[in-house]
């Protein structure tokens, strides 16, 4: 056995275990995003919705479709990760890991795929669903899988930093609660920046998110508030930055070793 | 060659607490070694060190020859362990517990499930493989502990406290299946709080005490050290008074039961002509203390008696 077929095996390994472990609670996983995304649709998209008007030159679901679509892919992305990893520490089965040969950058490429492959599977879903309300012509493939899939990583990341300093069940929703859903909010889900006084429109810039939202939103509609160039480095800088911090943290055994 | 070779390892805790004072340890390939201690001694620290699951302060542990800082890989490919606590996926089906260890060492999902099944059919787990394993009993638990240490065919198996809380029957088997892997040439290193199990299954030894080996030696040397040892005798008849033997200081526990303390320069045989003189029949013999465990607290009090000696 060569030390790259070990490495695979053992990443496949992981990313098995993580797809099986929230595929078998999938009424906690995959079902309540598809219910409050479904919920969205009806109540911002059609019943508000039509009532505002047109936004960014679509009509007010189509609009709202991208950022709520790229919403579910944050938000199970991260929780994936957190929940699984801080899960692995509670249950010392950790251990399991820091005992085999396996090297610190797979460990983490193993759980940051397990969260991209639930964000993945939900934001599909959630795009499902929004074909019953309106239609989706794609601006860019291109653009768009690539903003999906680095969202779904960087947050993965997000998720596996959450975990590895979490001590209590507490730690792993504070983060989610009063971080991630307020900037996701505030990042153009719902209206466009161009709709904010001057002030609250450079304070917006501030949010990553934002640049994140407008990029999917401009690889589906082909309208963005931000240049998507700028976007793309903008979300590759953090993922490049929390996979450093990630690993520091996995070589020095923060949170996991003694 | 070394199994397992520790030079002068020393951990401190962020708390500042020492729990190693520079140990150096060497274990042979194939043997069967048994690392005692009283609890808080070291030896879950040291064992913690050896699989990677604590930092070390400062010092070197090789295992098969491979350092574990240069070669930690292959270092770790080389060790299977038993923790003292349950420390797997209690939601997780037994089976894929096993498999997704192996997996972690290279071994592919269909090989993995081939030796998975044979470990668990021969820990008699194979009917519960599909059970979660917080539905396992205690036992179970710690036989599926073992199952998983060795799926990847490790050459050192470490086992730390493997037959706490188990009763009778299931340790005996344990300890049946341990001495047919050592057997099969895979070295093993017990931590156990039951002396007997020490007695019963190693061949060497090292004693641990506040983070210092106080004694390394082969058991059957340290066994030949015991100067006195004492037995429970049941007598036949109603005894209302101690015996009057030379040179072998007795105590009347109760009318039927006698304790004798015999040296090493004596004879069992002429304490029994002694006592069959004096018309008193002895049904049935044992030792009041397992006789490792005798030297084990002779050690201890030893050390901390030195202990108190260079404090003040």
């Amino acid at each position: 056995m060569t030390r790259w077929s070990l490495y695979l095996t053992a990443y496949r390994t992981i990313v098995t275990k993580e797809i099986l472990r929230f595929s078998r609670i999938w009424v906690q996983t995959i079902l309540p995003p598809a219910i409050t995304t479904t919920l969205y649709f009806v109540i911002f998209g059609k019943l508000i919705g039509e009532r505002i008007g047109e936004m960014g030159g679509y009509s007010y679901i189509e609009f709202i479709v991208p950022g709520l679509i790229l919403m579910s892919v944050i938000q199970n992305s991260y929780a994936n990760v957190v929940s699984s990893f801080f899960s692995t520490k509670l249950q010392h089965y950790i251990e399991e890991l820091l005992i085999a040969p396996v090297p610190n950058w797979v460990v983490l490429a193993g759980y940051v795929s397990g969260g991209v492959a639930r964000g993945t599977i939900v934001g599909f879903v959630v795009t499902l669903i929004s074909l019953f309300f309106t239609d989706l012509a794609i601006h860019s493939y291109a653009v768009t899988l690539l903003v999906f899939v680095l969202t779904s990583i960087l947050f993965a990341l997000g998720g596996f930093i959450n975990a590895v300093y979490a001590k209590t069940f507490d730690d792993v929703s504070i983060v989610p609660t009063f971080v991630l859903t307020p900037l996701t909010y505030l990042g153009g889900v719902f209206y466009s920046i161009e709709l904010l006084p001057g002030f609250w429109q450079t304070v917006s810039m501030g949010n990553p998110i934002l640049y994140m939202v407008n990029a999917f939103r401009h690889g589906l509609l082909g309208v963005s508030d931000i240049d998507i160039g700028l976007a793309l480095l903008i979300i590759l800088g953090f993922i490049l930055a929390l996979t450093a911090f990630s690993l520091n943290l996995l070589q020095r055994g923060v949170g996991i070793k003694q | 060659m070394n199994a397992l070779a520790i030079q002068n390892l020393h951990k401190t805790y962020s708390n500042g607490f020492e729990a190693l004072k520079g140990i150096s340890l060497e274990v042979e390939a194939g043997d069967f070694f048994a690392l005692l201690g009283p609890n808080g001694a070291g030896k879950s620290t040291a064992i913690g060190i050896i699989a990677s699951l604590i930092n070390k302060s400062s010092g070197e542990v090789t295992i098969f020859g491979h350092d574990l800082d240069r070669e930690r890989e292959l270092a770790k490919q080389q060790i299977g362990l038993v923790p003292q606590e349950f420390n797997f996926n209690q939601w997780e089906p037994v089976v894929e517990i096993l498999v997704n260890q192996a997996g972690y060492y290279g071994i592919p999902r269909h090989k993995a499930f081939i030796r998975a099944e044979k470990s668990l059919k021969r820990l008699d787990l194979w009917d519960k493989r599909t059970s979660q394993a917080r539905s396992l009993s205690g036992g179970m638990k710690r036989r599926l502990m073992i199952a998983r240490a060795l799926v990847h065919r490790p050459r050192l198996l470490i086992l730390d406290e493997p037959t706490a809380g188990v009763d009778i029957e299931i340790r005996r088997s344990m300890w049946d299946f341990l001495r047919e892997i050592n057997g099969q040439g895979t070295t093993i290193i017990l931590t156990t709080h039951y002396l007997e199990e020490a007695e019963v299954l190693c061949r060497n030894i090292a004693i641990i005490n506040h983070g210092r080996i106080v004694e390394q030696t082969k058991l059957t040397r340290l066994l030949s050290r015991l100067q006195t040892e004492t037995f429970v005798l049941d007598i036949r008849q109603d005894l209302t008074e101690v015996p009057d033997l030379a040179g072998y200081p007795m105590q009347l526990m109760d009318p039927n039961t006698l304790e004798v303390v015999v040296k090493r320069e004596q004879t069992v045989n002429r304490l029994f002509a002694e006592l069959s003189q004096r018309g008193i029949e002895v049904l049935s013999m044992r030792n009041k203390q397992n006789r490792l465990e005798q030297l084990f607290m002779d050690l201890v009090d030893r050390s901390r008696a030195e202990r108190e000696v260079t404090a003040s």
